[in-house]
Parts: C-alpha cells; structure tokens; sequence
C-alpha cells in the first residue's frame, strides 16, 4: 500500500479540523503516517493515532513557533527526502498554500492544488473560478495535494494508538531571515469565514453598513461566519478579508444564506461548491436563484428578521 | 530597484467555458491579465516611482500573450520579455523553471507575482521562481512596505493578518487588497508600442524539469436542480424554508 502522509495542522494546541478531513482522505490512499511541527506540539501527536494514523514524526522546537516559509520548507522538504512517502496532504489554508509549493520546488514534485474529491485514482480540482473541473494524476512519486477544508469527511475516531518519532530540526542562517513581526488575530466570537460551517452573507442589497448588524444577528443565531460580496466590500461597508468570490476567499460551507446578492459569477467561483445555498433577495430573475437549493422571492429587511426569529426558535 | 514581474494571460472572468475534445476550448474567449498580476504590476510601478529603478515584465506563452505584455508596458512597465513554451510539455514546476531562468539573469531585487492564476488555479508558480531562484517569499501580501532594503508584508491568516519582514532580494505574491491598479493612458499606450518586447525561447533556456502531474480530463459541473424557491406570503415562507432546512437539507 501507498505510504501517505498528512502534514498536520494545529494552532493554539489544537489539532485543527481540516487535519482529521486530511486523515480521512489519506485512509482512502493507503497507510497513513503524519507529521507535526511546532512549539510545544508534541502532547498532540497521540491524539492523531486515535484516528487511524500509523505513526507520527513530530519536530517540536523553539524556532518553529512561529510559522515561516523557509523553515517549514526545511523540515518537510529534509523529511521527505529521507522517508519517501509517496503521496503528501497538506491543508489548503494560508500556511499549506505557502509552503506546499515550495516544498515541491525543492524536491522535485509535482502538485495538485485545491482538492475537493478523489475518484478512481484521481484527484479533482476545479478551475476557471469553479467553472469546469480538471482530474489530475501524479505521474512521479512523492506527489503533493493541497486539501480544500470543509470538503472531505472528517475520519472518525477508531481508538488506537499511534508511534511517536521525534525529528530533529536544524536550519541555516538563509532558513532564519524572515521574520514574523506580529500576529493580528480579529478578536471574534464567530468562526473563521473559510472554516465555518454556516455563512450568512450580505450583498449591494444590504444598502448600507449599519444594515449588517441583522446579518450578525443571524449568524449568532446560527453560529455562522458573515461574509460579503465585492460590492460590499468595494462600498467600504466591510472589510476585504471577508468577501467571497474569485477574488476573494473560497469557501465550502454547508449552508451559505445569500441575502441581496445577485449571484455574479465571479461571486459564485467563491461559493459554488457549498452544500446547500439559501439566497433571499427580492429580484425573482435574479441569478443567485439559478444555483440556490432554496431561496424566498422577498425583501430580505422583512424576510432577515423574520428567519432569525425562527431559527431562534428551533435552537433554542 | 530593479522589479520583475510575472504576468499570466488569462481568460476574461465572465468567459463561459466550453470543453472540446477533452480540453477547454480558448476560441472566441477575451483574455485579460490576471487580476492578482495587475496587482503586481501596480506595485512594482509605485515602488518605481518612489525610489527609481526598472520595472520588467515577464510571460510565459504564445505570441498571443504579447497583448497583455503591451498592455502592462502602457501601464508603465519599462520593458517585456515573452517566454515561448511552444511544443514544451508543461506543468506549474516546468513553467516555473522557464519563468525563473528568463529573470534569473537579470539581477533583480524584487519579483512580483501573482498569488495564483484564475484559470488553473493552482498558486504555484510564483512561490515556486523563489524557490529555484533562492529569494525570501512572503506570499498573498494586501500591504507591502520597503524601507532600508527589508520589506515587510502583510498577508492574511485565518482569522487574522500576519505581518512578516524578508530581507531583499525576495518575491512577493500579490493578493486583492494591495492596491487598486491603473488603467493606461492615452499617452502611455501610445508609448508602449516603442518599448522594447524580447521573446526568449524556451530551446534556449536548458530546462531540466518534466511534467510531475498530468491532467486527465475536463469536465462541466453537473446542471444544478431547480430549487425550491418561495414567495409571496412572507411568514409561510420563513417557516417553508426553516423546516426544509432541518427536515430535508439537514443543515441546521
Ligand atoms: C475581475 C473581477 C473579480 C471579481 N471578484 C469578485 C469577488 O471575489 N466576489 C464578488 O462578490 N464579486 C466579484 N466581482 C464583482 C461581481 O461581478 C459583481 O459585481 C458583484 O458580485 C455584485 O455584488 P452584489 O451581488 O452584492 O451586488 P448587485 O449585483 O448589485 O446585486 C444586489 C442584489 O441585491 C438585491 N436587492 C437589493 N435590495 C434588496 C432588498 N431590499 N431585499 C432583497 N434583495 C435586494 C438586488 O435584487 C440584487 O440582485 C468581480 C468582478 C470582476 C470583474
Ligand atoms: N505563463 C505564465 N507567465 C508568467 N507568469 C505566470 C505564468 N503562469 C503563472 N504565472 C505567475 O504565477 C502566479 C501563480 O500562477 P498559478 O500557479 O498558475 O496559479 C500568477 O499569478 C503569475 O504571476
């Protein structure tokens, strides 16, 4: 069987969700084995053995709290180098997309970039903003693909235990030059817009900024993210990190509620591969209502509220 | 200074796609810089502006991309060089070792690019010219700042920002956000038809790498359903969608 790894991906001590989506796909591979870095990381590794994974190389050292492209790209590539796994998942979030590359430069492989599904052998990845799909297979070994989060099943939990191997990490004074001056984290009670779950998102047809505040009732409601589409954002009625679409995040919600939004198709490169689309918007031809699983013909001011109340209802 | 940039031609973002033969069909569509890469070109002109320098632009492809070239010299790019991978068998490593051996002789400080192209989509190419040609990368930048030969950039995490400094030289790939390109002007159109244009053979790079991933069809995405869309009588249907989303979709 093929030896598949799975760069897992933690933070603030977590494992984090994406990394047990990884494990599910890898299971359907071959034997999987996974890899660690971090600073204080190595309590972690034997959660992921209750999961199915063989063994662990864990490199946990001071110079790997903070995340650089040179040193990640070091340990991995080294590792790589010398245990020759065939196949290498790593999340596509900002961390994976930044080093996968360059860990693939360094040694020689190909890449297959933002996987949403594997059929018989082949790796599906869509391109063209979602607009057509490509099926990809490596044709050399090892052979990096990036993971979309939110997409695969997360592997369930079997028991078990797994090995642990410590690596040790060296790196050159090349591998230390950039420097990670600060961390901003958004202090937010709601998920991360690409990790969530559940996003409720707000178009033109909000008017105004003020006008979010129903949205993020909504969301609290639910637990969602609150995203926008680019004429939100362009209006300055909210920040640029949180609009979807081509040219901003892509993201695989299982349910995204699209309030004023006329469905664009370059807003729809960002959502399309969500699992249920909701779209509320008063315009019956509008071409949201073309990809919508559900939709209400209506003014999203009456209809926003009113949902919110309902959902209410139901969870509480 | 002396900035390269690294520009794709893609197709124009409303283009409808059309599968032939296995492969999707270019006849017919607009094309258009990348959107991230004229984030690029915008950047490389301001740094210009400010602290002097050349700004070089660089795309792999037929005579065809010559267009975008043009277009990016009457933005302000000084000069142009065309890649021809005609008859090369390609993937994003074997793009990317033509890409970097065409800068790679010119000495520069700083390579722009895009952080992934809009048709492949595969956010390669540029992290992988800073790895062949050993430069500090900060990738999906939205703020860019060069000051005593460091830049520092900032690139957006989950959930936050991440700033980050890398000594020159270094690539920086470019995100929405950095900046809101210019569109050229009358008398810079009319300039760029002076500016020089090199097209470097790809027979004359020695490249050394091969295809390692190999696309194996094409497909459309499925023809969705019609949903089930509710109107008129507002409170029916709130609660029609409330108890599909739990009863049918699951999702609540
Ligand atoms: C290169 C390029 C990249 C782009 N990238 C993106 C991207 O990443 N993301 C993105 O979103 N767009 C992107 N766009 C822009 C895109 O083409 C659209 O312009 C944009 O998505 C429109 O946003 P919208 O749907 O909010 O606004 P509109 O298209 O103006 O739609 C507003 C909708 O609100 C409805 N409405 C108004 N009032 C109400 C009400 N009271 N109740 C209910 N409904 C109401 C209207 O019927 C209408 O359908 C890009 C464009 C280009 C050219
Ligand atoms: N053929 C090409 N010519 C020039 N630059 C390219 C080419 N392909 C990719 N790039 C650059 O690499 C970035 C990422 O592309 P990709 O890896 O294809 O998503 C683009 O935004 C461009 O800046």
């Amino acid at each position: 069987m093929a030896k598949v790894w799975v760069i897992l991906e933690a933070q603030d001590q977590k494992i984090k969700k994406v990394s047990y989506e990884m494990i599910g796909l890898a299971k359907q591979l071959g034997d999987v084995e996974a890899v660690l870095l971090g600073s204080g990381v190595s309590s972690l590794a034997q959660e992921a053995g209750e999961y199915g994974v063989s063994k662990v190389f864990v490199a946990d050292c001071a110079e790997l709290k903070d995340y650089t492209t040179a040193k990640y790209t070091r340990v991995l590539a080294d590792l790589i180098q010398k245990k020759k796994p065939e196949i290498v998942l790593v999340a596509n979030t900002s961390q994976g997309r930044d080093f996968a590359p360059r860990v693939a430069q360094r040694i020689g492989a190909g890449q297959i970039s933002d996987v949403m599904d594997y059929q018989e052998g082949q790796f599906i990845r869509p391109v063209y903003s979602g607009k057509a799909f490509f099926k990809v297979s490596p044709c050399a070994c090892p052979a990096i693909v990036t993971v979309r989060p939110n997409v695969f099943p997360a592997a369930e939990k079997c028991g078990g235990s797994c090995l642990v191997e410590e690596v040790a990490a060296s790196f050159s004074a090349d591998d230390l030059k950039a420097i990670v001056k600060e961390v901003v984290k958004q202090v937010s009670s709601r998920p991360e817009l690409t990790e969530a779950n559940i996003i409720v998102s707000g178009g033109r047809g909000m008017k105004g900024p003020e006008n979010f505040a129903i949205l993020e009732e909504m969301a609290d409601v639910l637990g969602a993210a609150v995203g926008a589409s680019r004429a939100a954002v362009d209006s300055g009625w909210r920040h640029h990190s949180f609009q979807v679409g081509q040219t901003g995040k892509t993201v695989s919600p299982s349910l995204y509620i699209a309030c004023g939004i006329s469905g664009a198709i370059q807003h729809l490169a960002g959502m399309g591969s969500s699992k249920v689309i909701v779209a509320i918007n008063k315009d019956p031809e509008a071409n949201i209502f073309k990809v919508a699983d559900y939709g209400i013909v209506g003014d999203l001011f009456e209809v926003v509220p009113m949902l919110t109340a309902e959902f209410k209802k139901l969870l509480s | 200074m002396k900035i390269a940039v690294l520009i794709k031609q893609t197709f124009d973002t409303e283009a409808k796609i059309v599968v032939k033969e296995g492969k999707v069909d270019p006849s017919g569509v607009n094309v258009i810089i990348n959107p991230y890469d004229e984030f690029a070109i915008e950047e490389a002109l301001r740094i210009k502006e400010k602290v002097g320098g050349e700004v070089v632009v660089f795309s792999a492809g037929s005579d065809k991309v010559t267009e975008s070239l043009r277009k990016a010299l009457a933005m302000g790019a000084d000069r142009a060089v065309r890649v021809e991978l005609d008859g090369v068998a390609v993937d994003e490593g074997v793009v990317a070792e033509a890409l970097a051996k065409a800068v790679g002789e010119g000495n520069f400080d700083l390579v722009l690019t895009g952080w992934l192209a809009i048709d492949d989509r595969s956010a390669q190419v540029g992290v992988r010219v800073a790895e062949i040609l050993n430069l500090s990368q900060i990738n999906m930048v939205t703020q860019l700042e060069l000051a005593d030969g460091k830049l520092t950039g900032s690139r957006e995490i989950e959930g936050g920002m991440e700033v980050v400094e890398v000594p020159l030289p270094a690539l920086i790939t470019a995100q929405r956000g950095l900046n809101e390109p210019r569109y050229p002007s009358m008398k810079g159109i009319m300039q760029a038809k002076k500016k020089e244009l090199k097209v470097v053979n790809a027979s004359d790079l020695n490249i050394s790498a091969q295809p390692k991933v190999e696309v194996k069809d094409v497909f459309l995405p499925k023809a969705k359903e019609a949903g089930k869309i509710y109107k008129d009588d507002m409170a029916d249907a709130v609660s029609a969608l409330v108890k599909a989303l739990r009863e049918e979709a699951k999702v609540i």
